[in-house]
C-alpha cells in the first residue's frame, strides 16, 4: 500500500505543474488582506482591513488603476504561525497581486515564503520583528512602520542622552515584540560605556498582580524602567510603582503609545514616555483619513490605521507607476517611485524598510500623548 | 536581602494568594460536589467583573455616592455571576452527570470558550479600565508604600469568605447536605437529600465568591478584558489541586502557598520563570503528597 | 414527531415563556447596556433584548424536545452504531465494500489535484490533527490518563527539526525519527514523576509540564531563540528534489495521508497487542489489574512514551509546512483542541479521532464565513455535542477496530 501511494504521490507531484496559477489580464485587480480579523488581537487587524478599505473606495470611485476596478480579499490569520500559512496559500490561489499585512511578525515570516515564491509583494502596516527586513530572506517584503531596533535605539539614546539616566532596569513581557525590544535596548546599554543594567526580566502577562517585581526594581535601585510590551501590563505596572510612591522613570514603546493606555491607567499615566511613530496629526493626507474612517465607520481609528492607509496608497502607486501588476515591475516601483502617505513622503530602501519613517518619544502630559521634540 | 526586602515580598505573594483563593473556593467546592473541573469557573468570575464594571458605569452618570455604587455593582455582580452559574450548570453538566467524566470536562471547556467569545462580541475585545470603587482609607497612610487599601480589602475578603463557608458547611443542615453528597451522591440521594437543590447552592455559592472576587480584582488591578477568566482560572485550579482539591482550607491554604512561590521565586530568582517554579512546586508537593496538602487521601478498592 | 404537537400546549408555553424571562434576566447587563469606560459612553442597545427573548423561546421549546428524544432513546439504546452498520454492510457485501474503500483511495488521492493549495493545507492540517489525536488517544482513550501537556511533546518535535536544520543543517527525512524519538524520551522522564498521581491531579501536572516546556522555550533564547521564533525552516525534499510550493504542498499532503496511514495500522496492532490490553486493563481498574500482574509501572511509562512518539512525529511535519515555528504554536490551548478531538470523536476508537480531527479542525475552517461569531458557535457546538453524544460521536470501543482491521489488511 505504502509503495503504491509513494509512486502515484511521485507522479502526481509531477503533474503538479500543470496546475501553475496565472493571474488573469483582466476583471479587477485583486489586493488581499491578511492579519487578526477575530479573536483577542483581532483590535489589531481590523483598523487595517478598514484602512485598505477606504483607500480602494477611494481609487475605485476615482476610476481604479489601470483602467481596472480594485478588489479587496480579507482573510484571517488570527495571528497564528501555522494558520497564515493557510491564509496565504488562500490569498495566492485568489491571484492577489500584493498583500497589506500579515500584523504580527510571527505570522508575517511564516507566510512570507509562501508569498515569495509565488511572486507577490507584501507589504506590512505593523510587523516590526528587524529580520525581516535585515536577514535578506524576504526580498517581497515592505513595511511601512520601523523595525524594533531603530525604536529600541530611540528609546536608549532618550533615557541617556535627554535625561542623563545610569542605572536602567529593563523588563519585556516574554512575548516575541517585547522581549525583542528589550533586548535590544539591553544591547545598546551594555554597548554604552555610561549606562549600567540593573535588571533584565521578563514579567508574566495577565498575572494578577505585578509586586514581587516591583520590589525587585525598587532594590535594584533603578533610575527608570524601559519596558517592551503592550499596554495592559504596562499600566499595572505603572500604577503599581506609583501607588508605591516609587520615583522611577517609566519609558516604553509603541505599544504603550495608545490612548487606552492613559485611559487605563488614569493619573499614574502621568508622566509616562513612550516611543512612537512620528507625529503625523500635522500631515493633511492623516487628517484626511482619519477624518474618512470617522465619516465612514463613526469612530476614531485602531492601532496602525495610518501605516496600512500608507501601505495601501503605496502598492496602489507602484502598480500605477509600474503600469502592470507584474511582481518585477511593481517591486522596482515600490523601492523607486516616492509615494505621497499619510506618514510623508515615502518609498521602500532595498529591504524593504520604508524611507523617513522614523520613531519620536512622547510623554504623558495632561492626559495626552506630547511628542518631545 | 535584608528583612524589609523579605516582608514586601511576604506581603506581595499574601495579596496574591487572597486572590487565586477567592476564586479557588469556588472550583474547590464543585469539584467537591460533583467531580467536575469547571473550567468556565473562571469565566463566572469575569462576568461578575465585567456586570460589576457596568453597572457602575451606568449609575456613575447618576452621580451616586461612591460606596453606595460598590455595593449596588458588587450585590448585582454576585446576583447575576449566580444567575450565570446556575444556568451554566442546568444547561452544561446537569445532562451530563451519569457520562463519563470527561465529557463534562469538554462541556466545560465548551462553556469557557463560548461565555469569553459572548462578553467579547457582546462587549468589546480591548481592556475597560476598572474605575476604583475602595475608597483610600485614612489609617493606611503610614503604610502605604507596602499595603494600599484595595490590597486590605481583598485580604479581609478572602478571610470572611472563608470563615463563612466554613461556618456553612460545617454547622449548617446544608452544609451537612453538601457533605454527605460530596461523600456519596447517591447514598446522599437514596437517604432524602435533594442532590439537585444540594448541586445548584454549590453553583450559587462558588459564583458568587467568585464574583467577589472578580470585582476586588478587577479594583487592584483597574482593567479587565474578557480573558481574564482564563488566565486566573488555571492559576486558582492549581491552587485548588495544590491545597487538596475538594478541601475549603486547602484551597485557601494552596492559594497562599502558590502566591509564595511565585513571589519568592520573582524576588530571590527571576520573574522569567515565575509559572515554572509555580509547577515545580507543585509537582514536588504531589509526588510526596499525592492528594494535596489537605486532601484526604484516595481510598483504592478493588 | 408526532409528540413535537404537545409542545404548542398551555402548560409548554408558559414553561418556555418563563424560561425565556430569565433569559432575558440574564443576559440583560452583558447584552443590553455597552458600556466603554475610555470614552465614557453608555449605549442601550434594546433590539437585542427582543433578539434573546425570541432566541431563547424557540431554542428552549427545542431544547425539551431534544432532552425528551434523548431521554426516550436512552432506554432503548440500539446498540447498533454507524460504523457497526458500516461494517455488516460490508460483510453482506463485499463487492461493495472493496468499491467504497477505492472510491476513498480515489478520492483521498485526487483531492489535492481537485482543488486549491488552500485546499490541500487544510486537508494536511486536519491530517496532522488525526494523527496527534490518535497519539493522545492512547494516553487518554486506551490508558485512561488526563493529559492537558500534550502540546509540549509536538513543541518537541517542531523544535528538534528546527534546531537541528539551523545548527547541523539536517533535512527533513532524518529529523522525523529524530523528532518522534526526543519526544518519546521526554514521554517516559514525564511519566516517572507522575506515577502515584491520578485522575485530576495527574492532570493538573501534565498541564503543568505542557506550560513549563513553552516558557523554557519562551525564555531560553540562547537555545531556542525565544519568542521570536525560528524561521525559514525548510519544507521537505524527495531525494534531493526541492519542490515548488504548490508541488511542496501537495508532498506534504501526501506525507500526511502516508503518515496516517501507518499511524492508524500501528495503533491497531498495538491495541492488540499484550500491550495494548495492558492499557485498557489499567484504564478500566488501576487496582485490579494489578493484582492480576500488570506491572502498572511500565504500562504507565509506555502510555506515556508511546503517546508522545506520534506528538514529536507530527511535530516535525508541522515545522517544515509552516516554515516557522514559535513557541506561542504550543499553548494549553492547543493541548485543550486535541483533548477535545480525542472525546468528541469517542474515547479510544480509531475511527471516531478521525471524525473528531475532521470535525474540530475543518469545522473552524468552514465557519469562516461566520468569522467573529465562529469561536463563539464552536464553544456552543462542543457543549451540545457533549450534551446529546456524552460518549463522542463513534461510541462502542471494541467493535469500532474490527472493521479497521479489516480495512487496513486490505489496503496492504
Amino acid at each position: 500500500m505504502k509503495k503504491i501511494i509513494t509512486l502515484i504521490m511521485v507522479l502526481l507531484v509531477g503533474a503538479g505543474f500543470a496546475f501553475a496559477n496565472g493571474s488573469s489580464e483582466s476583471g479587477p485587480i485583486k489586493i488581499g488582506v491578511a492579519g487578526p480579523q477575530s479573536g483577542d488581537l483581532a483590535s489589531y487587524g481590523i483598523p487595517t482591513a478598514k484602512a485598505a478599505q477606504i483607500v480602494v473606495d477611494e481609487v475605485n470611485a476615482a476610476g481604479g488603476v489601470l483602467g481596472r476596478q480594485i478588489e479587496l480579499v480579507v482573510e484571517d490569520d488570527v495571528c497564528k504561525p501555522e494558520v497564515a500559512t493557510n491564509t496565504a496559500s488562500k490569498l495566492v490561489g485568489e491571484g492577489v497581486v500584493g498583500v497589506i499585512g500579515h500584523i504580527c511578525s510571527g505570522a508575517t515570516k511564516a507566510a512570507m515564503g509562501t508569498y515569495n515564491e509565488s511572486k507577490i509583494p507584501a507589504i506590512s502596516p505593523s510587523a516590526t520583528n528587524p529580520a525581516l527586513t535585515q536577514s535578506g530572506d524576504y526580498p517581497n517584503f515592505f513595511r511601512t512602520i520601523a523595525s524594533d531596533d531603530a525604536q529600541a535605539r530611540t528609546e536608549v539614546d532618550f533615557v541617556l542622552d535627554t535625561l542623563g539616566l545610569t542605572k536602567i532596569a529593563v523588563l519585556h513581557d516574554k512575548g516575541d515584540y517585547g522581549k525583542g525590544l528589550a533586548e535590544f535596548a539591553k544591547k545598546f546599554l551594555e554597548a554604552d560605556s555610561r549606562a549600567e543594567v540593573v535588571l533584565f526580566e521578563g514579567i508574566t502577562p495577565g498575572a494578577v498582580d505585578y509586586s514581587a517585581v516591583i520590589n525587585k526594581i525598587k532594590s535594584s535601585g533603578a533610575q527608570a524602567v524601559i519596558f517592551g510590551g503592550y499596554h495592559p501590563e504596562a499600566s499595572k505596572i505603572v500604577g503599581q510603582m506609583k501607588k508605591r510612591k516609587m520615583d522611577v522613570v517609566f519609558v516604553s514603546d509603541d505599544g504603550v503609545k495608545d490612548d487606552t493606555f492613559i485611559k487605563v491607567a488614569g493619573e499614574y499615566a502621568e508622566g509616562v514616555y513612550a516611543s512612537g511613530p512620528k507625529d503625523t496629526a500635522g500631515n493633511p493626507l492623516a487628517k484626511k483619513y482619519e477624518k474618512a474612517h470617522q465619516d465612514k465607520f463613526g469612530e476614531a481609528p485602531g492601532p496602525f490605521y495610518q501605516n496600512a492607509v500608507s501601505a495601501t496608497l503605496a502598492l496602489i502607486n507602484a502598480i500605477k507607476v509600474a503600469e502592470s501588476t507584474d511582481y518585477d515591475a511593481v517591486t522596482n516601483a515600490l523601492r523607486t517611485s516616492l509615494v505621497d502617505t499619510p506618514l510623508g513622503k515615502i518609498k521602500f530602501d532595498d529591504r524593504g524598510d520604508a524611507i523617513g519613517v522614523g520613531f519620536a518619544m512622547y510623554q504623558v502630559q495632561n492626559g495626552v500623548y506630547v511628542e518631545l521634540k | 536581602m535584608d528583612l524589609s526586602y523579605f516582608f514586601e515580598l511576604f506581603l506581595g505573594g499574601m495579596t496574591r494568594g487572597s486572590i487565586y483563593a477567592l476564586i479557588a473556593l469556588g472550583y474547590t467546592m464543585v469539584y467537591g460536589i460533583i467531580k467536575l473541573i469547571n473550567f468556565a469557573h473562571g469565566e463566572i468570575y469575569m462576568i461578575g467583573a465585567f456586570t460589576a464594571l457596568i453597572i457602575s458605569s451606568v449609575l456613575g452618570f447618576t452621580g451616586m455616592n461612591s460606596i453606595l455604587i460598590l455595593v449596588i455593582s458588587g450585590v448585582l455582580a454576585i446576583f447575576f455571576s449566580s444567575a450565570y452559574g446556575v444556568t451554566m450548570e442546568k444547561i452544561a453538566y446537569k445532562p451530563l452527570r451519569e457520562a463519563p467524566r470527561l465529557s463534562a470536562l469538554i462541556s466545560a471547556i465548551g462553556m469557557s470558550m463560548f461565555l469569553q467569545n459572548y462578553v467579547l462580541l457582546a462587549q468589546t475585545p480591548d481592556f475597560l479600565p476598572f474605575p476604583t470603587l475602595i475608597p483610600d482609607f485614612k489609617f493606611l497612610k503610614p503604610i502605604e508604600k507596602i499595603l494600599n487599601s484595595t490590597q486590605l480589602v481583598i485580604l479581609v475578603t478572602t478571610a470572611v469568605v472563608m470563615i463563612l463557608l466554613t461556618i456553612l458547611i460545617k454547622f449548617t443542615r446544608t452544609g451537612k447536605a453538601m457533605r454527605a453528597t460530596s461523600q456519596d451522591a447517591k447514598m446522599a440521594q437514596l437517604l432524602g437529600i435533594n442532590i439537585n437543590r444540594v448541586i445548584t447552592i454549590t453553583f450559587i455559592i462558588g459564583s458568587a465568591t467568585a464574583a467577589i472576587g472578580g470585582v476586588l480584582i478587577s479594583s487592584h488591578t483597574g482593567q479587565l478584558n474578557y480573558y481574564i477568566g482564563f488566565i486566573a482560572g488555571i492559576k486558582a485550579f492549581v491552587a485548588a489541586v495544590l491545597g487538596g482539591i475538594g478541601s475549603i482550607p486547602g484551597a485557601v491554604l494552596g492559594s497562599f502557598v502558590l502566591g509564595w512561590t511565585e513571589s519568592f521565586g520573582t524576588g530571590y530568582i527571576s520573574s522569567d520563570y515565575e509559572d515554572v517554579f509555580a509547577f515545580i512546586f507543585l509537582l514536588v508537593i504531589l509526588i510526596f503528597r499525592p492528594s494535596g496538602i489537605l486532601g484526604r487521601s484516595q481510598n483504592d478498592k478493588v | 414527531m408526532s409528540n413535537l404537537v404537545k409542545y404548542f400546549s398551555l402548560k409548554e408555553i408558559k414553561k418556555s415563556l418563563v424560561i425565556t424571562l430569565w433569559f432575558m434576566v440574564l443576559t440583560f447587563p452583558i447584552m443590553v447596556i455597552k458600556v466603554n469606560t475610555i470614552e465614557n459612553t453608555v449605549i442601550w442597545r434594546w433590539g437585542y433584548l427582543a433578539i434573546i427573548a425570541i432566541g431563547s423561546f424557540i431554542l428552549s421549546t427545542l431544547w425539551r424536545y431534544m432532552m425528551e428524544r434523548k431521554s426516550l432513546q436512552a432506554g432503548k439504546e440500539s446498540k447498533i452504531s454507524l460504523q457497526q452498520k458500516l461494517r455488516e454492510m460490508g460483510e453482506k457485501n463485499p463487492r461493495l465494500k472493496r468499491g467504497a474503500l477505492a472510491a476513498v483511495v480515489v478520492l483521498v488521492v485526487a483531492y489535492p489535484f481537485a482543488t486549491s493549495m488552500y485546499q490541500t493545507g487544510i486537508m494536511t492540517t486536519a491530517l496532522m490533527y488525526v494523527v496527534l489525536g490518535l497519539g493522545l488517544n492512547i494516553v487518554v482513550g486506551l490508558g485512561g490518563l488526563l493529559h492537558l501537556g500534550y502540546a509540549a511533546f509536538y513543541a518537541v518535535g517542531a523544535y528538534t527539526y528546527a534546531l537541528l536544520h539551523v545548527h547541523f543543517g539536517i533535512g527533513f527525512w532524518v529529523s522525523l525519527p529524530i523528532g518522534a524519538g526526543l519526544a518519546t524520551i521526554l514521554g517516559i522522564l514525564l511519566a516517572i514523576p507522575v506515577l502515584r498521581l491520578r485522575g485530576d491531579y495527574l492532570a493538573i501536572v501534565t498541564l503543568g509540564f505542557g506550560e513549563i516546556v513553552r516558557i523554557i522555550l519562551e525564555n531560553w533564547n540562547d537555545f531556542s531563540y525565544g519568542p521570536s521564533g525560528i524561521a525559514n525552516i525548510p519544507r521537505p525534499t524527495l531525494f534531493g528534489i526541492h519542490f515548488k510550493l504548490q508541488q511542496a504542498t501537495i508532498f506534504i499532503y501526501f506525507i500526511m495521508v502516508a503518515l496516517v496511514v501507518f499511524t492508524i495500522f500501528i495503533v491497531r496492532r498495538l491495541e492488540n497487542s499484550r500491550m495494548g490490553r495492558t492499557w485498557i486493563a489499567m484504564r478500566e481498574d488501576e487496582i485490579a489489574s494489578q493484582s492480576m500482574g500488570i506491572d502498572i509501572t511500565k504500562t504507565k511509562v509506555t502510555t506515556f512514551a508511546i503517546g508522545a512518539f506520534w506528538a514529536g512525529m507530527i511535530g516535525v511535519v508541522f515545522a517544515a509546512k509552516t516554515t516557522f515555528i514559535n513557541p506561542a504554536s504550543f499553548t494549553l490551548w492547543e493541548s485543550i483542541i486535541i483533548l477535545c478531538i480525542v472525546v468528541i470523536g469517542g474515547m479510544g476508537s480509531i475511527f471516531g479521532v478521525v471524525v473528531g480531527a475532521g470535525i474540530l479542525i475543518l469545522l473552524p475552517e468552514y465557519l469562516r464565513a461566520f468569522s467573529q461569531y465562529r469561536m463563539l458557535l464552536f464553544g456552543a457546538i462542543l457543549v451540545l455535542m457533549m450534551v446529546f453524544r456524552p460518549g463522542g460521536i463513534v461510541t462502542n470501543v471494541r467493535k469500532v477496530y474490527r472493521i479497521d482491521k479489516e480495512k487496513t489488511g486490505e489496503a496492504e
